[in-house]
C-alpha cells in the first residue's frame, strides 16, 4: 500500500524524524491560510499524488509571496500531472502540502528495502540526493553506502555514525544523522513499510539534517495489524478496476492491451499474458482469480474486464487442481449468461474432472471457443480478437 | 529414490482443525501412503481430541516425541504462522513446510534470522508455496496428486499452478517426476532455487530438471551460475513476467520488478549464458525437457 508524502512525513516525525513544517490542503483558500500560519517569506506548494518524478512534471513549486502560494495552489490542484510513473494520461491532483521553504545547502538520498539475498532490511545512502538512487548505482556504485540490518539490534549507534561520516556530513552534524537515520528505521520496522525513501535528505546552511521529501510504501500482508495506516489509504489514487477488484478477492491488474485473461494462480496468470504476447496479442490484465473460482466471483471478474472498452476477447486458463473442472465450467457457464458477454470467449481448461467440465461447456448453448491446451488456447484467443477489430 | 520426502517421512499437521487443514490433510491421506505417513496434528486447545483418527497434540515437540513425526505441513493464517514455523524448527524437525499465503515479510526475517543464527539445521520450504511431492509415495501440500507420474524428472518452481501446468505436460509426454517442489512465492522464504537444484544434482533418481522462475529478485541468477559451475545434470527452464509492468506486484507478493531489476528478460538471458535451455513458450515446458533427454 502507498501513501502521500505528507501522510509519510507525519508518519516519520513520530518516530523522531525531522521534516519542514508542513499542512496538507484541500483547496486554494486552505492553501493560503496554511502558508499564513507558517509564516515567513518562502514557502513551497507541492502536489500529492501517489507517483514520483511530480516536480519534473510541473507539481512542486517555490512561493515567494502569499499571492504566489495563492496561484500555485490554483494551477496544481486539479491539473493533470504527467510523471514518468503516472503513464501518459497521468494523475489529477486533488490534495497539496504547503512547506515552510529550507535552505539547501546539501542534498543527500537515504532509502530502505528488504533485501532478498540476505533477508534483512538493507540501508542505502548516497551523496547524491534528487537522482534516482538506480541512476546512482549503475553510475556511480562507489557513492552508495549499504548497511544490511541486524533484525535483532536495529540500526546500531556505529552503524549509523559510519553512513552519516561515508556522506562526507560535517561532524557537528553527525550524531543528528546518525538519529535520523536510526528513526528512518524504527518507523520502517514497526510500520512493517516495504519500502522507505527520502529523496532528497537536506543539510540546511545551519548544519540542521531534514527530510525534505518522504515516500513509505507498506507490506500489504502485514496491514492487518496497523488499521492506523490503511486509514491513511486513498481510494482516488488506485486504478477504479484494481479497486473493485480487490473487494471480491480477485487479484486484477489494468494492463494497455485488448486480450483478457482470467487464471487461477499468479505463476500461470503470468505465463497466461507471456503466451499471447508470443502469438502476437496483447494482454489487457493480469487476474488472478485463486483457488477458489465460485460462480459469483467469476460473474464478478468477468464484469471488470468488460468495463475495459479496449476489450476484444477473453481467454480463461484454468488448470484445475483441487477445483475441478466441472465447478468451474458451471461457474463460467452462470457468469457468461449474467454478464451477456459481448466478446468472443476462449476456454481452456485442464485437469480434475476436465471431460465433464468440456461437456458442461458444449452443452451451455454459449459461442464458446474451446481450446485444447495453452498454445492453442493463446492462437485462439489472438485470431479472435483481431476478428473483432476487424469489423 | 527422491528428493526431500519420501514413503519413510512422518508428518505433523499444524493447522490441522482449520478449514483448509483439514481438506488438505484429506487429500494427502488419500494419495499413495499417506495413510501412514500422516501420523500427528497440532493444536493447543484440542490437545488429546483427534481428526479423523489423527491424534491431535498440544504442541510439536510432542507430537514428534509421541508419533516419530520428522517433517511438518503448516496451514496455521497469517498472523501466527512465523511462530508456527519456529515452533517446528525449535522441536528440531528434518523439514517443516510452510502453505500458508500471506505472512508479513518482517515475521520471515525475524524467522529466518533466528534459524540462521542457531544454526538449526530444519530445512523450510515456503511459505505460500504448493508443498512438495515424491509421486506415488507422498504428497505434502495442496498440489493434486494425480496429475503426477513416478519418474526421473525433477520439477522446482515459485508458482502453484504454473508447477502444474509443468507436471501435467511432462506427464502427458510420458516424463514422470521423481520430486516436485514448490519453493513460493513470497520475497523471504527458504529454500531457494539453488538449494533443490543442488538436492537434485545429488539424487541418483533424478535425471533431469525443470526449473520454473518468476519475475522479482535474483534467485534464479544465482542458481544459474552454480548450475553452470557445478551442475552434472541437464536443467531446463521457464521464467514467468516476461509481458509484466514495472513496480506493480503480480499476485505473488515476491513477484515484482523493481527499480528495473528482476524482470524476466535478465533471468532468462542469464540462464542461457550459463547453459541453462530456456523457452519463452510455457505449453513447450514438457517438450523443451524431452528435447535434453534425447
Amino acid at each position: 500500500m502507498k501513501i502521500h508524502e505528507y501522510q509519510a512525513k507525519e508518519v516519520l516525525r513520530k518516530f523522531g524524524v525531522l521534516t519542514p513544517r508542513g499542512v496538507p490542503c484541500f483547496s486554494v483558500e486552505e492553501a493560503v491560510r496554511a502558508a499564513q500560519s507558517l509564516g515567513g517569506e518562502v514557502w513551497v506548494v507541492k502536489a500529492q499524488i501517489h507517483a514520483g518524478g511530480r516536480g519534473k512534471g510541473g507539481g512542486v513549486k517555490v512561493a515567494r509571496s502569499i499571492d504566489q502560494v495563492r496561484a500555485f495552489a490554483g494551477q496544481i490542484l486539479g491539473m493533470q500531472l504527467v510523471t514518468h510513473q503516472t503513464g501518459p494520461g497521468g494523475q489529477k491532483v486533488r490534495r497539496l502540502l504547503v512547506e515552510e521553504g529550507a535552505d539547501i545547502a546539501r542534498e543527500l538520498y537515504v532509502g530502505l528495502v528488504v533485501d532478498r539475498q540476505t533477508q534483512r532490511v538493507c540501508l542505502m545512502a548516497s551523496s547524491e540526493g534528487g537522482m534516482d538512487i538506480e541512476e546512482v548505482a549503475a553510475s556511480h556504485p562507489e557513492k552508495i553506502h549499504k548497511v544490511f540490518v541486524d533484525p535483532a539490534t536495529g540500526l546500531t549507534d556505529a552503524e549509523g555514525d559510519a553512513v552519516a561520516t561515508g556522506l562526507g556530513l560535517p561532524a557537528g552534524s553527525v550524531r543528528q544523522a546518525r538519529e535520523l537515520l536510526q528513526a528512518l528505521y524504527r518507523a520502517f520496522w514497526d510500520c512493517d513499510a516495504s519500502l522507505a525513501e527520502i529523496n532528497p535528505l537536506i543539510v540546511t546552511g545551519g548544519g540542521q539534517v531534514l527530510a525534505l521529501d518522504a515516500k513509505i510504501n507498506f507490506d500489504d500482508n502485514a496491514l492487518f495489524r496497523h488499521p492506523e495506516i490503511v486509514a491513511m489509504r486513498d481510494l482516488d489514487e488506485e486504478d477504479p478496476a484494481e479497486v473493485e477488484a480487490s473487494k471480491h478477492d480477485l487479484n486484477y491488474i489494468q494492463l494497455d492491451g485488448d486480450i483478457g485473461c482470467l487464471v487461477n494462480g499468479a505463476g500461470l496468470a503470468m505465463a497466461t499474458m507471456d503466451v499471447i504476447k508470443l502469438y502476437g496479442g496483447s494482454p489487457a490484465n493480469f487476474l488472478d482469480v485463486g483457488g477458489g473460482a465460485s460462480t459469483e466471483k467469476v460473474t464478478e471478474a468477468f464484469k471488470i474486464m468488460l468495463r475495459n472498452p479496449a476489450l476484444k476477447a477473453i481467454l480463461v486458463n484454468i488448470f484445475g487442481g483441487i477445483m475441478k473442472c466441472d465447478v468451474i465450467a458451471t461457474a463460467l457457464v452462470a457468469a457468461a449468461k449474467v454478464v451477456s458477454l459481448r466478446v468472443p470467449l476462449v476456454v481452456r481448461l485442464e485437469g480434475t474432472n476436465v471431460a465433464l467440465g468440456k461437456q458442461i461447456l458444449a452443452e451451455s448453448g454459449l459461442p464458446i471457443i474451446s481450446a485444447a491446451n495453452m498454445a492453442d488456447a493463446a492462437q485462439k484467443v489472438v485470431q479472435a480478437a483481431k476478428g473483432e477489430g476487424g469489423r | 529414490m527422491s528428493i526431500l520426502i519420501n514413503r519413510h517421512t512422518r508428518v505433523v499437521t499444524q493447522g490441522i482443525t482449520g478449514k483448509t487443514g483439514q481438506f488438505h490433510t484429506r487429500m494427502c491421506r488419500e494419495y499413495a501412503n499417506g495413510r501412514e505417513c500422516f501420523v500427528a496434528g497440532v493444536n493447543p486447545k484440542k490437545a488429546g481430541e483427534d481428526f479423523e483418527g489423527i491424534p491431535i497434540f498440544a504442541s510439536v515437540r510432542e507430537a514428534k516425541a509421541k508419533t516419530g513425526a520428522n517433517a511438518s505441513v503448516i496451514y496455521v493464517p497469517p498472523p501466527g504462522a512465523a511462530a508456527a514455523i519456529w515452533e517446528a524448527v525449535e522441536a528440531d524437525l528434518d523439514l517443516v513446510i510452510c502453505i500458508t499465503e500471506g505472512i508479513p515479510v518482517r515475521d520471515m526475517i525475524e524467522v529466518r534470522d533466528r534459524m540462521r543464527k542457531q544454526n538449526r539445521r530444519t530445512l523450510l520450504v515456503g511459505p505460500n508455496c504448493p508443498g512438495v511431492i515424491t509421486p506415488d509415495e507422498i504428497k505434502i501440500g495442496i498440489m493434486p496428486g494425480h496429475i503426477h507420474r513416478k519418474g526421473r524428472i525433477g520439477v522446482v518452481s515459485r508458482s502453484g499452478t504454473l508447477t502444474y501446468e509443468a507436471v501435467g505436460q511432462l506427464s502427458e509426454l510420458g516424463y514422470g517426476q521423481s520430486s516436485a517442489v514448490g519453493i513460493g512465492g513470497d520475497p523471504v522464504n527458504g529454500l531457494k532455487h539453488l538449494d533443490v537444484l543442488k538436492l537434485f544434482n545429488d539424487d541418483p533418481d533424478t535425471d533431469a530438471v525443470i526449473m520454473i522462475g518468476e519475475i522479482g529478485g535474483s534467485d534464479e541468477e544465482t542458481a544459474a551460475e552454480w548450475v553452470k559451475a557445478n551442475m552434472k545434470k541437464p536443467v531446463v527452464g521457464f521464467i514467468a513476467g516476461v509481458t509484466a509492468p514495472p513496480g506493480k506486484r503480480m499476485g505473488h507478493a515476491g513477484a515484482i520488478i523493481s527499480g528495473g531489476k528482476g524482470t524476466a528478460q535478465e533471468k532468462l538471458a542469464v540462464m542461457e549464458a550459463c547453459g541453462i535451455k530456456v523457452t519463452r513458450n510455457p505449453a513447450e515446458m514438457g517438450k523443451l525437457l524431452a528435447s535434453v533427454l534425447k
